[in-house]
């Protein structure tokens, strides 16, 4: 564990020199400024909605962000050919999977923890709970991780970062779509589907301040497998 | 000490290395000597754990490659083909970073990394971007990655390459100065820097090893020897080209004797490319001397290892080609029968 938190310090000070993530946290934050004030503070709008609203929105650019994030992750390095140093290191593909989504996972955060002073805003001429705040971010935070994992899977496996961010957008596009699907489809199908769907019925407790087991844990499984199934392409390429 | 068993990799159905089966022993600074493509980084990814082989055993120290990852990369310090740097970190970022990973106790980290910058005479550039380093300069960073944590075996794959004559006589006293602490295989296409860096010649081919040994026992095994010599005679330059040539065709065991462009400008100056089946050079010496042209430079051609080397592959082809048509003969033969 020792060396994936050498591996995820190196990475997260990685971001700090790299253009790309600068330009991405800023267009993350200026989307949740732009919308946040448009909505929160322009219209005569209850606060639990304004809220709701930021979380709904906040969660899209911190999943977005996450996912072009973890893109450089592997094929970056792939391309510069840097990976050996990390292949050829006494070190296990699951902590290497593991040091890098950390540092990916705490780019993100850092990005949502920016956002902060949006919902303490609406205090200022409006009343909202502490538990929505906490469990609206609690739900950006793990839809957030759900998009670094699904980046970091793209990115495993392809070679360039742009072709990974399009297989990270085809993947989330695809379980994005489940609860349209699940719309067409009969019982008892459709509540399958509809529970496999990334955003719509996992996601719109945490926008609305309900903590559900089933969101969370929904949430977490989908980070487990995409991080799973991203180790297991590492492996596999040895053996190529 | 490194031991290759039978050794066999394929790229989907394409065989790029195999059978392979060598020992290395411990000290040694080997050399493996091949063209593009002949299988030696396939080779050298295997011992650093990079890659898995299809079949056949690569122990290192006793731990095979397969079933002990983590113990064997520990022993093993690898320079690719690229040196693997980041370049967004200073040289000594990059470096504690390589020794923590290769799990360095972090009290040893500094003492392990000033050795590694000493010996690598990296010394100026500690602080250096590593973006903003010469190609030869990167170079120098990727073997000090490949050797901070004193790895028994370190595996170089062209460390020469793309360098400038005055860099590649550096990283040639560089790569022998690893001798002493470490055990050093060397990949390259180029001969003279294996054949002045090594202490033993491994020729691949077509993923085989088609030669082992000394460049000494190469070169004899193969061509005898070839010689260069400069001479100076009366009259003009082609003149006495032609005059030293019949002379010396006609010396027991010379086996050709062939024109070169005269290697220094001058009146009655020719060169000459003597290839015999045995040392012949006092002879020649005598024969001239006595025969009224001044010997003004002989030295054994560094085409001498070229040669053998060239010699091998063209062979170790033939053999193949032998062996295919043998087994087309065979097969046509099989059917005229049925």
């Amino acid at each position: 564990m020792t060396r994936a938190l050498i591996i995820a310090r190196r990475e997260f000070f990685a971001y700090f020199r790299s253009p790309l993530a600068a330009t991405v946290i800023a267009a993350a934050l200026l989307i949740d400024g732009i919308y946040f004030y448009w909505k929160g503070l322009s219209e005569a709008t209850l606060s639990a909605v304004a809220l709701a609203e930021f979380i709904f929105v906040a969660g899209g650019t911190a999943f977005l962000a996450g996912l072009v994030l973890a893109t450089r992750l592997i094929a970056e390095e792939r391309q510069t050919r840097s990976i050996t140093l990390i292949n050829t290191a006494p070190i296990k593909d699951s902590e290497i999977v593991a040091g890098k989504f950390g540092a990916a996972l705490a780019m993100v955060t850092l990005k949502t923890l920016l956002t902060a002073y949006m919902p303490l805003l609406l205090f200022v001429n409006g009343k909202v709970s502490v538990g929505h705040i906490l469990v609206g971010y609690a739900g950006i935070l793990l839809y957030g991780a759900a998009g670094t994992a699904i980046g970091f899977f793209g990115s495993a496996l392809a070679r360039s970062q742009v072709v990974a961010i399009i297989v990270g957008l085809a993947i989330s596009g695809a379980l994005v779509m489940m609860w349209m699907v699940a719309k067409a489809t009969d019982p008892p199908i459709n509540s399958f589907l509809s529970g496999l769907a990334l955003h719509h019925d996992n996601f719109q407790p945490f926008m609305v301040g309900r903590l559900e087991l089933r969101g969370v844990v929904y949430y977490l499984a989908v980070i487990w497998f995409f991080l799973v199934a991203a180790t297991k392409v590492l492996e596999a390429r040895r053996w190529r | 000490m490194i031991e290759i068993n039978d050794l066999y990799k394929y790229y989907d159905h394409r065989r790029a290395v195999g059978p392979v089966s060598v020992t290395i022993e411990r000290g040694q600074v080997v050399g493996l000597l091949g063209l593009n493509g002949a299988g030696k980084t396939t080779t050298l990814r295997i011992l650093a754990c990079d890659l898995l082989p299809t079949s056949g055993s690569v122990c290192v120290s006793g731990m095979n490659v397969v079933e002990f990852p983590d113990q064997v990369k520990a022993k093993v310090g690898y320079l690719p083909d690229v040196p693997p740097v980041y370049p967004e970190m200073t040289v000594d970022e990059y470096l504690i970073f390589a020794a923590r990973l290769r799990g360095v106790a972090a009290g040893q980290v500094k003492k392990l990394v000033d050795q590694a910058v000493e010996q690598t005479e990296l010394g100026d550039e500690r602080s250096s971007m590593i973006e903003a380093l010469s190609h030869g300069y990167r170079q120098r960073v990727g073997i000090a990655q490949a050797i901070v944590h004193r790895p028994e075996f370190v595996v170089l794959d062209e460390p020469i390459s793309g360098l400038d004559p005055a860099q590649i006589v550096e990283m040639r006293s560089l790569v022998r100065s690893l001798s002493g602490d470490h055990t050093v295989v060397v990949s390259s296409h180029n001969l003279p820097e294996i054949s002045e860096t090594c202490d033993r010649l491994l020729v691949i081919n077509d993923g085989v090893i088609v030669a082992d040994g000394t460049e000494k026992e190469l070169t004899a095994k193969e061509r005898g020897m070839r010689v260069e010599l400069t001479l100076r005679g009366e009259g003009p330059a082609t003149s006495v080209a032609e005059r030293a040539e019949s002379l010396l065709r006609g010396l027991p065991l010379v086996s050709e004797v062939r024109m070169l462009e005269p290697s220094e400008p001058g009146e009655g100056i020719a060169s000459l490319s003597v290839a015999s089946d045995g040392d012949v050079r006092d002879v020649v010496c005598r024969t001239l001397i006595e025969n009224n042209f001044g010997l003004l430079e002989l030295s054994r051609s560094e085409r001498e290892l070229e040669s053998a080397f060239l010699e091998l592959l063209a062979g170790n082809s033939s053999r193949r080609a032998g062996a295919r048509s043998e087994v087309a003969s065979g097969a046509e033969a099989k059917e005229k029968v049925s």
